[in-house]
């Protein structure tokens, strides 16, 4: 086959991220989860020190750029399955990263100010 | 009756519709990030209160983590995770073409269905009891 669908190949590379975002959250969660283990959410001091470490900020960080890029092209995904009218397509996505973006900046704020 | 003749449906009859337990898997693979989406800034939100310094963030974290209806919608994202997250590997797994084979797939299906509930459980209880 030997057609040039779209310019970008966007379609493979959505595909990919939402495989490499899907990875660093699966990874990110696992290390979230041996440290609740290993008591770092035992009491609200414990998660704050454990939240305001360096390395941890970093991969919180990578964390919610992750989410916020894999919400954005799952959604997207269901939006094009069920919407057949361009117009509201293109509100509902425009909403979407709107609102995602905005997400993104909130939770980032939240971890770097610790 | 000769497969020519067979009535075919016109329209897609949901009802009628019967799928292979990996469809209903992936049915709620997609349903299960729909919902963590929807509920994310209730997430952020409370985040941002677990790790805030103020006295008041704190006894408003511990008022909104008592309510009923709030830690009902917490179990619900819970399993949403737990379903999404392990249809997710599941899913990279096929994705490098391990457990393709009918039967594996649907195996794994039952083990994402069934490992997913279980720690919804386990967890659920220590979210609700705590
Ligand atoms: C450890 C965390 C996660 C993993 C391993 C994961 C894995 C995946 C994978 C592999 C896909 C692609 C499915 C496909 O191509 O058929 C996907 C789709 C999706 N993910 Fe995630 N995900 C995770 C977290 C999240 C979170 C937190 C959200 C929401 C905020 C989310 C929302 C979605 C949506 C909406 C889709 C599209 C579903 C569809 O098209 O049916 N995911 N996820």
């Amino acid at each position: 086959m030997n057609r040039l669908v779209v310019g970008a190949h966007y379609g493979l590379m959505d595909w990919l991220a939402q495989r490499v975002t899907a990875i660093v959250m699966a990874v990110y969660t696992l290390i979230i989860f041996a440290a609740a283990l290993g008591g770092a959410t035992a009491s609200r001091e414990a998660w704050h020190s454990f939240m305001a470490n360096g390395f941890i900020r970093y991969i919180s960080f990578l964390f919610i750029v992750s989410l916020c890029y894999h919400a954005w092209v799952g959604v997207r995904d269901i939006w094009m399955d069920y919407l057949n009218s361009a117009a509201l397509r293109v509100i509902l996505h425009v909403l979407t990263l709107l609102a995602l973006i905005g997400y993104a900046g909130w939770a980032v704020q939240i971890i770097w100010r610790l | 009756m000769p497969e020519m003749t067979k009535p075919r449906p016109k329209h897609l009859a949901l009802h009628q519709i019967r799928l292979p337990l990996a469809g209903y898997a992936s049915i709620l693979h997609r349903v299960s990030g729909a919902g963590l989406f929807l509920m994310l800034p209730l997430l952020v939100w409370l985040l941002q209160l677990s790790l805030s310094p103020s006295q008041e963030s704190a006894a408003l974290f511990s008022a909104v983590m008592g309510n009923l209806l709030v830690k009902l919608i917490l179990l619900g994202l819970l399993w949403a995770f737990l379903h999404h997250f392990c249809m997710g590997i599941r899913i990279l797994l096929i994705d490098v073409h391990v457990g393709v084979e009918k039967q594996q797939a649907h195996n794994s299906a039952m083990a994402v269905m069934i490992i997913s509930l279980a720690l919804t459980l386990v967890f659920g209880l220590k979210l609700l009891g705590a």
